[in-house]
């Protein structure tokens, strides 16, 4: 099992334990778009690592989102295709007004069951799913946002694994989601966006040979 | 925390709730016929767990019990096992291609069946019966809607929708490039809108199963959205497979908003006719 330490701005250091990471789930809503616009442009475009995104959005909308940073990033963004296989070097958009959720060969699949705590998509479902299917080997971050979406799934990613930031909510748009996710998840790490674009980035070269 | 879960890809055989899960459906299919065996699992799990906390069981293995032996706990359990929402007109611009596009080829022949597969309460049924009618279409066509769900075929039969659904369905029939008022199509009493029944004049409503059935008729044009996504690639394949030896050569598939063919081994069979909604045409060999 490898490990390797990083420090994270201002805090102490911290071993990344644990498994190389085969996945990244993200959950966002209000303030989402510029939390992940401070993260997602700084991958490179051979980052190995899949990143699954959820931002909760208005239901009677097209999702922009994907186009938006496929602009903005090295890496390949793609709104998720029912079934489409997880693809490394590849960032997966939710589309509006449908749950992503990770199948356990490696697939993502959509569903329009109810919402979860008024969202479709749901960061919990992502983040659920995504702990069956891949253990301990996906990481959760929860970053702006204004309910209390992604505690619970970041719960579970925590409960499989060892894995899991959370934006300083001080820094957060909207703190209560990360307020929230902390309550769920104590251990979580809390960093601010440019350090979890730099552990995002640490993930891979732990992953690394 | 499971310490010993491997990150290997290939999940690890034994896993309880796996177990379980397979065993239960393996369960309801043999008790009730109902195959679900194919069905995505992240989402089918997470719906058998609601059910589960719902109907007090500690386990998926207690519910199992409980559903082979109680036979009125299976029709809730369905509810719980298929999803049903949608809309009149859902994707509205699904409805304009399929005017603007499909229709002319089909105004070609001289009669015309068209297959609504997991039509659930009806919404897409309702939809399509006010587009042919719209566009002269209605009097040569026949209709089959089918859905695995016995509650849902009899919502769907009966048309009745919740007043406050309508101002979304409405807007829907606007952007799909409506040619009439929707309020033509039904009249309101007691905060429902009732369908008038003169839609469904043409659709014959049948228990039908992209799991376990085969094909039953010809047909010109099959409309299957959101149903693909709950299944995974083999059920998907043999669903698919369905529509392909239903439709006549150069007859038209659509699905939904986010699925696709392109991920089917039968994605050769089919060219895509309007790729942006989803609507394929099968090849003229296939």
């Amino acid at each position: 099992m490898k490990k390797s330490a990083i420090q994270p701005q201002g805090q102490t250091v911290i071993q990344v334990t644990g498994v190389p990471k085969e996945a990244i789930v993200i959950g966002a809503s209000a303030g989402g778009v510029e939390a992940l616009s401070a993260i997602l442009p700084h991958l490179p475009a051979d980052y190995p690592i899949p990143v699954m995104v959820v931002i909760h959005l208005p239901p009677d909308r097209k999702s922009l989102m994907a186009e938006l940073f496929d602009a903005k990033c090295a890496v390949a963004v793609r709104e998720a295709d029912d079934k489409v296989p997880i693809e490394r070097s590849t960032v997966y958009f939710a589309p509006a007004d449908y749950h992503l959720l990770v199948e356990t060969d490696r697939r993502l699949s959509l569903s329009s069951e109810e919402p979860v705590l008024f969202s479709r998509p749901a960061i919990d479902i992502l983040f659920e799913t995504a702990a069956d299917a891949f253990g301990p080997a996906v990481t959760g971050i929860v970053l702006s946002g204004a309910n209390k979406d992604g505690a619970a799934g970041l719960k579970a990613i925590y409960d499989r694994g060892d894995q899991v930031v959370v934006q300083t909510p001080d820094q957060a748009r909207a703190p209560d989601m990360p307020l929230a996710a902390l309550a769920a998840v104590p251990q979580a790490r809390t960093l601010p966006l440019e350090a979890i674009a730099d552990h995002l980035l640490t993930l891979h070269r732990a992953e690394a040979p | 925390m499971d310490a010993k879960i491997s990150p290997d890809p290939h999940r690890p055989v034994g896993r309880t709730d796996d177990i379980e899960i397979r065993l239960l459906l393996e369960a309801i299919f043999q008790k009730y016929h109902y195959d679900f065996r194919g069905y995505a699992m992240a989402s089918v799990k997470r719906r058998l767990n609601q059910a589960r906390q719902k109907f007090g069981c500690a386990t998926l293995s207690a519910l199992q019990d409980r559903v082979l032996h109680e036979p009125e706990l299976m029709t809730e359990l369905l509810s719980f096992l298929t999803v049903q929402v949608s809309e009149l007109f859902r994707d509205p611009q699904y409805f304009r291609t399929l005017r603007e596009k499909v229709i002319p080829h089909l105004r070609t022949y001289p009669s015309l069946k068209v297959w609504i597969a997991g039509c659930s309460t009806g919404e897409e049924l309702y939809s399509f019966a006010i587009l042919f009618r719209e566009e002269g279409l209605e009097s040569r066509t026949l209709f089959y809607a089918t859905d695995i769900n016995p509650e849902a075929l009899k919502k769907a039969e009966a048309g009745i929708y919740d007043l406050d659904r309508l101002k979304l369905f409405t807007e829907n029939h606007r952007l799909s490039g409506g040619k009439s008022s929707l309020s033509d199509y039904y009249r309101t009493a007691y905060g429902a809108a009732v369908f008038d029944k003169s839609l469904r004049k043409n659709c014959v409503f049948s228990d039908h199963s992209l799991a376990t059935d085969a094909v039953f008729a010809e047909t010109h044009l099959c409309s299957c959205r959101n149903v693909l996504i709950y299944f995974d690639c083999a059920l998907q394949d043999r669903a698919i497979g369905l529509f392909q030896s239903s439709l006549i050569r150069k007859g038209f598939l659509g699905l939904g908003a986010k699925e696709t063919l392109r991920f089917s081994r039968r994605s050769e069979a089919f060219s895509e006719f309007a790729r942006g909604e989803r609507l394929y045409q099968k090849r003229d060999l296939a």
